[in-house]
Formats: C-alpha cells, sequence, structure tokens
C-alpha cells in the first residue's frame, strides 16, 4: 500500500463514520441542523479523498478538470438556487426532483461505463469480473431509470402538471407493466451475455416502466411513492459503487436505501395502506366514484366569522387541525396570530398533527416550526385523539380526508380503516374551507354533514384575518 | 477489492442504516428524507471517476459531466433545503418580535 491508498482509505473512513453520525443526529431535533452540515462536510471530504487519490496516483489530466469544474458549476448553481427559492409548501415535489436527479446520475455513469469500459480497469480481465461488472451496470441503468422516471412523474403529479389519466385505472396497466418488467428481464440476460445494444432497450423499458408504476398512483398516496423512489435512488447509488468498485458509495447507498425503506413503511402504517395497495391499488378517488362513498351532502351548517369568534371566546380548550390547504393559504403566521390571542385570554390551544398532515410526514410540523409555533403544542395523534370528547371547540384548517368519520363508520369507503383525528367527538367543530370540493382522495367527508359541525366558508388567511378583528372586537387577549 | 467484501460492505451498510434510522420522530421524517436524498447524490463520487479515467475521450467526458451535474444539484440542493427546514427547529422562540 502506497500513500496516497493510505490516504484515501482513511478519508473514505472518516466520511463513513460522520455520514452515520450525521444521519444519527437528524433524528433529533436539537442536533439535526448541525448533523445535517456535518453529512454535507462528509460528503465534500469524500469528494477530497477522491481527488487527491487520483492526484497522488495517476493524475488528473487539464481535460478532466475542465469538464469536472463545468459539471459542479452547473449542476450546484441549479440546486442551490432551487433549494433557496423554493416555497416550503412544495416541499416534496422538491425532494422528488433531487431524488429523480441521483438517479439519473447513477444511470449515465452506468451508460458511461458500459459503451466506453474504463481504461486501466480490464488489466487482470476473469469472466467472474465481468459477470459482476456487466450484472451491476444493468443494475444501475434499471434502477437509476425508473428512480428518474418514476420521480419526474410523481413531481409533475404532485405539481398538478399531470392528472391521473383514466386508462391507467383498468385493469390493462397491469398488463401494460408485466410487459415492460418482462422486456426489461429479457435486456438484462440480453446485456450480461454480452450483447452490448440491448443496453439502450433496457434503457427505454426501465424508464417506461418507472412511469408505468408511477401514474396511476394517486396523489394522496405520492410521499410514500416519493420515499419508495428516495430507497432507490440509494440502489442506485449502491450498484454505481459496484461498477466503479467504491466501498464509501456502497455503504451511503445502502444506508439510504435502507432509510427510505423505513421511512416508507412508517408512511403506510400512516395512512393505513400497505405497500402493495399503493403500488398496485391505483387511485383512491377512481374507486371512490364507483363505492357508496360519494354522494351529495344533505346537512351542511354554515355560520359566519362572527359567530365562530364568539364560540372561541367562550371556549376552554381549542384543538386546531391543520391540513395542505393551511400551508397553500400561508395562513400559518395569521394562524399563530390567531391562537396567540386565545392563548392570551386563557384558554389552552393544542395543534393536532395527523401523521400524514400536509404531504409527507413531518411536513405540517416544518410549515407550523416557520410560523413560531412552539414545538411542545404540536400533538401527534394518538397522543391526542382521548382528548377530543373534553375539547370545546375544533378549528379544522385546510384538512380534509384526515378528519372524515368515513373511515373509521363506512366499511364500503376507499378510507376505510385510515387513521383518523376524531374531530366529530368534540362539542363544536368548524371547518374552514373554500368550498364543497373533495379532499385530495376526492372522496365525500361525512364530518360536513354532522350537526355539531359548521362550515366556514373563505379562504383560509382571510377567515382567520376576519377572526383577528372579531376577536379583538370582543376583547380577547387584552385583558 | 473483491467482489465478496463488496457484498459485506453491503450489508453491514444496509444495516447500519436500519439501525441509525429506526428512532426518528415523524416531526424529522421530511427532513430526514431530504437529507439521506441528499447523500444519495454520493453516486458524484462515481461521476468523478468517470471522467477522471475517461482519457481525452469526449463523449464519456461529457456523459462524466452532466452526470456529476445532475448529481451535485442533488447534493447542494438537497442539504441547502434540509438546512432551511431545519432552521425554523431551531429558531428559539424567545427571538420573536
Amino acid at each position: 500500500m502506497n500513500l496516497p491508498v493510505i490516504i484515501k482509505f482513511v478519508i473514505d473512513l472518516l466520511a463513513v463514520l460522520l455520514l452515520a453520525l450525521g444521519i444519527k443526529g437528524l433524528s433529533k431535533v436539537k442536533s439535526a441542523r448541525d448533523a445535517n452540515r456535518l453529512a454535507a462536510f462528509a460528503m465534500s471530504l469524500s469528494v477530497v479523498g477522491l481527488l487527491s487519490y487520483y492526484l497522488g496516483t495517476s493524475g488528473i489530466a487539464i481535460q478532466s478538470w475542465i469538464w469536472i469544474i463545468i459539471g459542479s458549476i452547473i449542476g450546484s448553481l441549479f440546486g442551490a438556487i432551487l433549494a433557496k427559492k423554493v416555497p416550503m409548501t412544495s416541499m416534496p415535489e422538491t425532494v422528488a426532483l433531487f431524488n429523480g436527479c441521483g438517479g439519473m446520475s447513477s444511470l449515465l455513469v452506468a451508460l458511461g461505463v458500459a459503451i466506453f469500459p474504463i481504461s486501466g480497469g480490464q488489466e487482470n480481465f476473469d469472466f467472474f469480473k465481468s459477470l459482476i461488472n456487466e450484472v451491476s451496470i444493468s443494475v444501475s441503468i434499471f434502477v437509476g431509470a425508473i428512480t428518474f422516471t418514476g420521480s419526474i412523474v410523481a413531481m409533475a403529479k404532485l405539481q398538478g402538471w399531470l392528472s391521473t389519466p383514466g386508462w391507467t385505472q383498468s385493469k390493462f396497466r397491469h398488463f401494460v407493466n408485466i410487459v415492460f418488467a418482462v422486456a426489461s428481464l429479457i435486456a438484462f440476460f440480453d446485456l450480461i451475455n454480452g450483447n452490448t445494444s440491448s443496453i439502450w432497450l433496457l434503457v427505454i423499458v426501465s424508464s417506461l416502466l418507472g412511469i408505468g408504476v408511477t401514474l396511476p398512483i394517486g396523489g394522496a398516496d405520492m410521499p410514500v411513492v416519493i420515499s419508495l423512489l428516495n430507497s432507490y435512488s440509494g440502489i442506485a447509488a449502491a450498484s454505481a459503487g459496484f461498477v466503479v468498485d467504491s466501498q464509501l458509495l456502497i455503504v451511503a447507498g445502502a444506508m439510504v436505501g435502507a432509510a427510505g425503506l423505513i421511512l416508507t413503511q412508517v408512511m403506510c402504517k400512516g395512512m393505513n395502506r400497505s405497500l402493495v395497495s399503493v403500488l398496485f391499488g391505483g387511485s383512491l378517488s377512481a374507486q371512490s366514484t364507483a363505492s357508496s362513498g360519494s354522494g351529495e351532502y344533505t346537512n351542511i351548517t354554515s355560520c359566519s366569522v362572527e359567530e365562530c369568534a364568539l364560540t372561541l371566546e367562550a371556549a376552554n380548550k381549542v384543538i386546531i387541525v391543520p391540513g395542505y390547504g393551511l400551508a397553500v393559504a400561508q395562513a400559518q403566521h395569521t394562524l399563530r396570530e390567531v391562537t396567540k390571542k386565545l392563548e392570551q385570554n386563557g384558554i389552552e390551544v393544542v395543534y393536532a398533527i395527523h401523521p400524514v398532515a400536509g404531504r409527507m410526514p413531518g411536513h405540517m410540523n416544518v410549515l407550523l416550526a416557520e410560523a413560531d409555533v412552539p414545538y411542545e403544542q404540536l400533538k401527534e395523534m394518538d397522543v391526542v385523539n382521548p382528548d377530543f370528547p373534553a375539547t370545546d371547540v375544533v378549528l379544522v384548517l385546510g384538512a380534509n380526508d384526515v378528519v372524515n368519520p368515513q373511515a373509521k363508520n363506512d366499511s364500503s369507503s376507499p378510507l376505510y380503516g385510515m387513521p383518523v383525528l376524531d374531530v366529530q367527538e368534540a362539542r363544536t367543530v368548524f371547518v374552514i374551507k373554500r368550498g364543497m370540493s373533495a379532499g385530495y382522495s376526492g372522496i365525500k367527508n361525512d364530518l360536513f354533514d354532522l350537526p355539531n359541525t359548521s362550515m366556514v366558508f373563505g379562504d383560509a388567511k382571510k377567515v382567520l384575518n376576519d377572526l383577528i378583528g372579531e376577536l379583538k372586537d370582543l376583547g380577547v387577549g387584552e385583558k | 477489492m473483491s467482489f465478496i467484501s463488496l457484498l459485506w460492505v453491503l450489508l453491514l451498510g444496509s444495516l447500519l442504516g436500519l439501525e441509525l434510522i429506526g428512532k426518528v420522530p415523524p416531526t424529522l421524517h421530511t427532513p430526514l428524507m431530504s437529507g439521506a436524498n441528499a447523500i444519495s447524490g454520493i453516486t458524484m463520487l462515481a461521476a468523478l471517476t468517470l471522467i477522471v479515467k475517461a482519457e481525452g475521450n469526449v463523449p464519456l467526458l461529457i456523459i462524466g459531466s452532466v452526470s456529476l451535474g445532475f448529481a451535485l444539484f442533488n447534493v447542494v440542493g438537497g442539504f441547502f433545503v434540509t438546512d432551511r427546514m431545519l432552521a425554523m427547529f431551531s429558531r428559539k422562540p424567545s427571538n420573536k418580535k
């Protein structure tokens, strides 16, 4: 072992250690931010390690430097700009986009190695080694392509650029996807047999498979898909590690792959969906049109902001149920103003956070933290559910499916079995909503028909602003 | 590095990931997902290797460079976005205006 090899070995080891510590640190609110920076530092360290290794051994040609710099500057610049500009509400889409690009990177590396075999790697050529090489190239391409197209479709659907086409809800889609899967398997074995031209077939078919699998999945299930694709991008990185013979890549990729799987499992639990039904069950809304769950509302009570303010003033305990609609209206800060007033009046205020509130687990916590809501006031579903019967007023802001009692009462409903917040147990429920449109799953919400539910129609931000005015008139929060 | 030892690396890396991530509160799931996602951009090392070993092969240099760009987009964007999210948690309630 000469010096550059030893240095690289030590740096790689240090990078793995720091990455592991980084992921570990991300699991505590206190240390999370430092941990993220630690992980970022570990990543840059690994680049320094790799470059210094090549400088110390084979050297790096000027031409290579030029292309390294071009790629780095463009990629980093776009990444940084997007990260700075994107609003917090579209975090899931952003993660999907980043994730897709990671998959694309692995795909391109494998493609590059396959078309132009790296020189220097072939001196001790043997059959076993070349077999492994071809298998890892194929896996990189397959997983990378699925990650890329799947993530892009997921992003487009979350952004609303793409709707769920009708044909994807028929059984026909399984047939199509099976054809893609079989075709990619054929290309895979053809490639291993040494037929290099089938690489393009593999690229095309696995890209199509990524689209075909993601497209039929309804928007409500998208976070699960993104999390799963995040896991895939880790696998793609690990298999790229086999292609270029890098332990660091394999370790880091495997860690991310495992992380994605755990997160996916957590999200599925939160929505009471199995991974199989998410991937192959199609969109929830498409099922609901056929089920008895849909129908007309018969008993809607609507009320004014003034009534709402009066009821709030008389309350002892108020629970806020925030949802994605709140975030879209950018009303977190206004909501915080309202709750401050209530608190000053001695009213207990708690936020009930459904596991999948927002679009991803923890997304709502981020949005509320942005508005300075104290961490201790955010209660998770299992903690807060027993509190509803003793609660005077529940304010539902932009949440819909997660407060639908159908999930408990109606076994024919597509939502049946999903854990929900039992808001109907409270004395009064106010639902602040723009209109009577259905939630993300497209299912009628039985809560709105209940006698103790009143609808306050209007944009969340405007209603909350009016509410502040009304509360001021009532003298709430001024002691 | 022999193939078998690489497989060991893969296995131990996966176990490490499972163990590290098993105990995260739901609050941090989104930042964690985004942070882990940034780490998956480690393929940038593979892209770098490709460029260094290209030896003047221009198409390969271009492929490597584009791949490096995609990976760094993932890494830089991912870490920045995670930092933005986490900055909100660390803000102390006392420094409200």
